[in-house]
C-alpha cells in the first residue's frame, strides 16, 4: 500500500509515471512532484497511471489543481492509462470533461 | 434467536497512513460477504472518504484520536459505519439516531472540494448520518443474492 512516481523530462513535456495507491496518506508525495512543474508552466504534462490501483477524491484534487496551474501557462494535463475503475471516477464527477483522459497509454 | 447480523468492530489511530488498512479490511469483509469487484471498489472508495474526512478534521494536529469502523454483516447487505470520535458502536442505538443529511447541518467540511460527500452518495446504496458527539457516517452497499448462497459464500464463476 504505497506510491512510486517516476519522473521523465523530455523537450516539451514531463512524463510522470504512478504506481499503487493514490490517497490521503500518498497524495503529498505526488503534490511535490506535481506543483513545481505546474507552477513553472514551462512543459505540458503527461502522467501515465496503467499501474495505479486505487485513486479517490485526494486525487481527483490534485489533478484539478495541476490543471488549473498548467491552463495559466497555456499548458495541458494528459491523464493517460486510466483503468475501467478510475475513469468512473473522472466520468461520475465530470472531469472527464475538463482534461485530457484516456485509456490508452499514448497521447492522441 | 440469532441475531440477522454479524457485527464487526475496529478501531484506528487518526493517521492518514491506516486509510489504506481501512480498504483491506473492507475489501475482506464485502469479499466474504459475496459482494462483487465493483461493489467492493465502489465502496472502497466511498469509505475512504469517510475516513478521509474523519483523518482530517476530527482533531487538531497535535491531538492524538482514533477512528471506528463498525461493519454490520447481513444476508443481503453489509452497512459500515465509520465515527470520528473513536468511540465503541452500540449498533442498535446507533441505527435508531441516524437520519438523512440537511443542508443546513452544521457539517460543512463534508462539503469541502465537493468530491468526497459526492462520490460517497453515488457510490453506495444507502447513506445516513449522525452528528454530536462528533460525525458519524453509515454507508450500506446491498448484494445482489444471485452472488451468495444460503451459506453465505460467494459463488464463483
Amino acid at each position: 500500500m504505497n506510491i512510486s512516481i517516476d519522473v521523465t523530462e523530455n523537450k516539451d513535456e514531463y512524463l510522470v509515471t504512478v504506481k499503487g495507491e493514490l490517497d490521503v496518506y500518498t497524495a503529498p508525495e505526488l503534490k511535490q512532484v506535481f506543483e513545481p512543474i505546474a507552477a513553472t508552466g514551462e512543459h505540458n504534462l503527461i502522467v501515465d497511471l496503467s499501474e495505479l490501483n486505487y485513486m479517490d477524491s485526494t486525487g481527483l484534487g490534485i489533478f484539478v489543481g495541476t490543471l488549473k496551474d498548467l491552463n495559466k501557462h497555456n499548458k495541458e494535463l494528459h491523464v493517460l492509462g486510466v483503468n475501467d475503475r478510475i475513469m468512473k471516477l473522472f466520468e461520475i464527477t465530470g472531469l472527464r470533461d475538463l482534461m485530457y483522459v484516456n485509456k490508452n497509454s499514448e497521447v492522441e | 434467536m440469532t441475531r440477522e447480523y454479524d457485527f464487526i468492530e475496529m478501531k484506528f489511530p487518526s493517521n492518514p497512513e491506516y486509510v489504506g488498512l481501512i480498504r483491506l479490511t473492507l475489501s475482506g469483509v464485502l469479499s466474504r460477504a459475496g459482494a462483487t469487484y465493483d461493489d467492493i471498489e465502489d465502496s472502497k472508495i466511498a469509505v475512504s472518504e469517510a475516513v478521509t474526512n474523519a483523518v482530517k478534521h476530527a482533531y487538531s494536529a497535535d491531538e492524538a484520536g482514533d477512528i471506528s469502523v463498525g461493519f454490520a454483516v447481513f444476508n443481503d447487505k453489509v452497512e459500515i459505519i465509520v465515527a470520528d470520535n473513536g468511540q465503541s458502536f452500540d449498533y442498535e442505538q446507533i441505527k435508531t439516531e441516524l437520519g438523512p443529511y440537511n443542508e443546513d447541518d452544521n457539517i460543512n467540511y463534508l462539503r469541502e472540494g465537493g468530491l468526497g460527500l459526492f462520490l460517497i452518495e453515488t457510490l453506495m446504496d444507502k447513506v445516513t448520518f449522525k452528528k454530536e458527539p462528533g460525525v458519524t457516517i453509515s454507508m450500506t452497499k446491498y448484494i445482489s443474492e444471485s452472488q451468495v448462497q444460503p451459506n453465505g459464500e460467494a459463488i464463483s464463476k
